[in-house]
């Protein structure tokens, strides 16, 4: 696919609208609003309940340039499911106006791990042709920061609080788009905002697909990360520079699942010297700051080094880089 | 804010009638970016990475140019910029 | 009538005459799970999909949360939905519900009612049903499968009629209708067709005056299921209670106008022989059938019986109940389900409270009868008229609240009760004395 022109994508018409209020430097609109703008066609987005939702609808207001529809929390793979199935149908009857519409389902890390995983998942199942976007913010961000299957270890909570005794979250990171990828859809990526180009052609690629499609960004948030408004992008690229956010895609081929990594991911692993100390990534984010403070708790953050190493081997292997 | 209306006045289902770019959200600011357009590059970052879409590219100037009805000064464009163009000053009280 | 169409007798069970019912309306998208009693009406449906006799999209969800959120989907992108459930199923898809009818959606809905756990019964009652009945959602209830097709047929016209845009929940009799098998008079496919028309796009207009249809098609940027605060969320809410009394209007007309097509006619309540009786049964679903048939056999007796069936439970015609009511001297009111706590059944409480400033009231007393399918026989419905009768002429009440088809108990036994003992008494085996 050929590459997209900084000035061109500038250009590009907002499906996303200013006056929306999300927080200052929330990860979530920049990375809504490129995968928007990464669709040719007509697009309707289902969101699930979320900070997304709310400050996006607070009624009479709407920031939706495009048709857009919340219902629930956790299920909006199956809205989005209905919707697709609806203009398949009124296609067939020959009442539908346009050959291609593509539906966008929108979730946070909640909506997709936890509590809208068996929509989700039985939505690729079913194979529906719609593209699902986790904006993974690792928490429940909207009720105020509780821990979801996408919170990765040690990270501070309110509900898996760095106490005197535990320090955060004691489990690891769910790791959602490889279960994604063992649905055998059409397409899985993960994306990253500060990686736009990447982002770009992931959407396309993900909107052009002839089934599901499950991109996954990482998607910080000021208030659940603790971290300085103005680094939203910059913790969005150090995520995939120090490996616990790498960038790869799964298509279908052949009806087989090939993985490929893509971006700084692919540069890294032919140069593994390139790939940063996930401590560089952790201590801009006061989630982590019982990590580093009173004292530096190096056990701790050499098991979550570790994890990302052994995380990141499995990745490698799954691209044939191994 | 609007004027509130009745339950006969407004449209079933909870359709919403106002769209958000109604909503000044400049307020919440307590930082504001200034642009030096004459070390700007037109390189677009900050253009695709603000998130409260209130940075827009104007080709007939070939200038960019902010809105600060929506910019909350979250200085992701200043902190983006690789030429260091734009600068977060503090806002008048 | 010489407007009434020729039709064709079917041998069907309730959950196939719904089926059938659905094929004939050829809905966009049919998103359903299964459960019994409900099962049939899946199977039945698949089948016409998989014999091309619909253009329908079939989604075998995975739940029936999924099955009720696929349903809106559909719905809010223009199509017409339909979805079949009961008991747990409904209790799953049990938020979605408010959902539906709070977004508008004229979606319709089979419930072959079934009893909710634990413990566990597949048999029929009410209690799924009640358990939404303040989920927004009209309720009809049916007698028996004839009425199962032709209230399905209906549904579509009642739900997306421009001053109602709710939608309808059909509820039929577990086992009782969905599985025995019933003659059906079945309209042709054209006639169904017709009756229910092509599917049409709401327009509403925004306070500005612009007008915008409520769909989610690309060219309309609509915004639904907006979060509606302190500011709003009480008109939305208001909004739908008009429409809910609007239905009350709309289900009479298009009840008539089926008549007008059928030669069977529907409204909100079904009076069998109400004109002069004395004593009455008020009643919801297949048991009308057998309490019209105990009614015949006390007026053998000389006893002026009559039976009332209430066949829209939301909107709730209170009007025609007090109307129909108001010359009974006494009445009984049958609950198919439980509301824990409350003094008497749903409906009972609903038709008494309707009672409260009328002058002319008949005495109304509450039997709750077939929990988890527990069989109703004529039998038991003349002891409740007989006893009915008994008030009427000693004009004592006793008990107001009564269980019908219950087993006696023994006043002495007290093994229903329970004793409590420490955790660790587990552990030495010290659960108490015989």
């Amino acid at each position: 696919m050929s590459v997209v022109k900084p000035k061109d994508l500038a250009l590009t018409e907002e499906r996303l609208a200013p006056g929306h209020r999300l927080c200052p430097g929330c990860g979530e609109p920049t990375t809504v609003k490129l995968v928007l703008k990464a669709s040719d066609d007509p697009v309707i987005v289902c969101s699930a309940t979320g900070c997304l939702e709310v400050s996006t609808s607070i009624y009479p207001y709407t920031s939706w340039n495009v048709p857009w529809i919340h219902s629930a929390f956790e299920n909006a793979a199956a809205t989005a499911a209905g919707v697709e199935a609806a203009i398949k149908a009124l296609k067939r009857n020959g009442v539908y106006k346009y050959d291609k519409v593509n539906v966008l389902a929108v979730a946070g890390d909640g909506g997709t791990y936890d509590i809208g995983f068996q929509a989700l998942s039985g939505a690729f199942e079913r194979y529906h042709r719609i593209v699902y976007l986790l904006l993974d913010n690792e928490a429940y961000m909207n009720t105020g920061i509780q821990r979801s299957g996408g919170t990765p270890s040690y990270a501070s909570t309110t509900t898996s609080p760095d106490g005197k005794v535990i320090p955060g979250k004691l489990q690891t990171k769910k790791q959602i788009s490889r279960i994604m990828v063992e649905h055998e859809p059409a397409y899985v990526a993960t994306i990253s905002a500060a990686f736009w180009q990447d982002l770009i052609q992931k959407s396309k690629k993900a909107f052009a697909a002839d089934g599901p499609a499950f991109l996954h960004s990482i998607t910080p948030c000021p208030r659940g990360w603790r971290h300085a408004d103005n680094l939203t992008i910059e913790l969005c690229r150090l995520a995939v520079q120090t490996c616990i956010f790498p960038l790869w895609e799964a298509e279908k081929i052949d009806g087989k699942m090939v993985y490929k990594l893509s971006a700084p991911s692919k540069q890294i692993a032919k140069n593994p010297d390139k790939k940063k100390p996930v401590v560089e990534y952790l201590k801009l984010q006061g989630r982590y700051r019982h990590l580093f403070k009173p004292e530096e708790k190096t056990e701790l953050i050499n098991q979550i080094q570790e994890w990302v190493d052994t995380e990141w081997d499995i990745i490698l292997e799954r691209c044939g880089e191994k | 804010m609007s004027e509130e209306k009745s339950w006969r006045e407004i449209p079933l289902g909870g359709l919403t009638w106002l769209h958000s770019s109604e909503y000044k959200t400049g307020e919440w600011r307590s930082f504001r970016p200034v642009v030096d357009h004459n070390k700007c590059t037109r390189c677009m970052q900050c253009v695709i990475y603000c998130p409260d879409i209130a940075i827009k590219y104007k080709p007939d100037v070939n200038m960019i140019e902010i809105n600060f009805d929506y910019c909350k000064g979250c200085g992701v464009c200043a902190e983006e910029c690789p030429v260091h163009a734009i600068t977060m000053v503090k806002e008048k009280e | 009538m010489s407007k009434i169409v020729k039709q064709e007798m079917m041998g069907m069970n309730g959950d196939t005459a719904c089926a059938y019912a659905v094929k004939q309306c050829n809905p966009e998208v049919v998103a359903a799970y299964p459960i019994t009693p409900q099962t049939i009406i899946v199977e039945v449906f698949s089948e016409y999909v998989a014999n091309g006799e619909v253009t329908t999209e079939f989604i075998p969800v995975e739940s029936e949360h999924s099955a009720m959120s696929t349903s809106i989907g559909a719905a809010a992108a223009g199509a017409r939905a339909y979805t079949a459930s009961a008991s747990q199923g409904l209790a799953l898809m049990y938020e979605m519900l408010y959902i539906a009818s709070g977004l508008r959606l004229p979606i319709v809905m089979t419930c072959v009612n079934r009893a909710l756990s634990a413990p566990i019964n597949i048999h029929g009652d009410h209690s799924d049903a009640m358990g939404a009945r303040d989920s927004g959602w009209i309720q009809l209830y049916c007698e028996n499968s004839q009425e199962a097709y032709d209230t399905v047929i209906q549904a579509w016209r009642i739900a997306e009629h421009k001053d109602v845009l709710l939608p309808v929940m059909v509820n039929i009799d577990g086992f009782i209708l969905s599985h025995t098998l019933e003659n059906v008079a079945v309209l042709p496919d054209d006639a169904v067709k017709k009756f229910i028309g092509e599917k049409k796009i709401p327009v509403v207009k925004k306070p500005s005056g612009e007008l915008t249809p409520y769909v989610l098609h690309p060219d309309y940027p609509v915004s639904m299921g907006a979060i509606d605060l302190q500011d709003y969320y009480f008109e939305h809410k208001r909004q739908q209670a008009e429409a809910m009394k609007n239905a009350l209007k709309v289900i009479k007309e298009v009840g008539e106008e089926y008549g007008e097509l059928t030669g069977r006619r529907y409204g909100l309540i079904d009076a069998y022989m109400m004109d002069d009786a004395e004593i009455a049964i008020i009643v919801m679903g297949s048991t009308a059938g057998t309490a019209k048939y105990a009614a015949d056999l006390m007026r053998e007796k000389g006893v002026k019986a009559g039976v009332l069936r209430v066949r829209s439970f939301r909107p709730f015609p209170r009007d025609d109940i007090v109307k129909t009511l108001s010359k009974v001297k006494a009445c009984a009111v049958l609950d198919r389900s439980i509301s824990f706590g409350s003094y008497g059944g749903p409906l009972f409480t609903e038709i008494r409270s309707s009672f409260c400033y009328e002058c002319e009231k008949p005495i109304i007393i509450n039997y709750y009868y077939g929990l988890g399918g527990r069989d109703t026989p004529p039998n038991l419905l003349e002891n409740v008229f007989s006893e009915l009768k008994r008030i009427v002429e000693t004009g004592k009440i006793g008990e107001e609240i009564r269980y019908l088809g219950l087993r006696e108990d023994s006043i002495d036994s007290v093994n229903y009760k329970a004793e409590l003992i420490s955790f660790k008494d587990l552990n030495t085996g010290n659960i108490g004395g015989k």
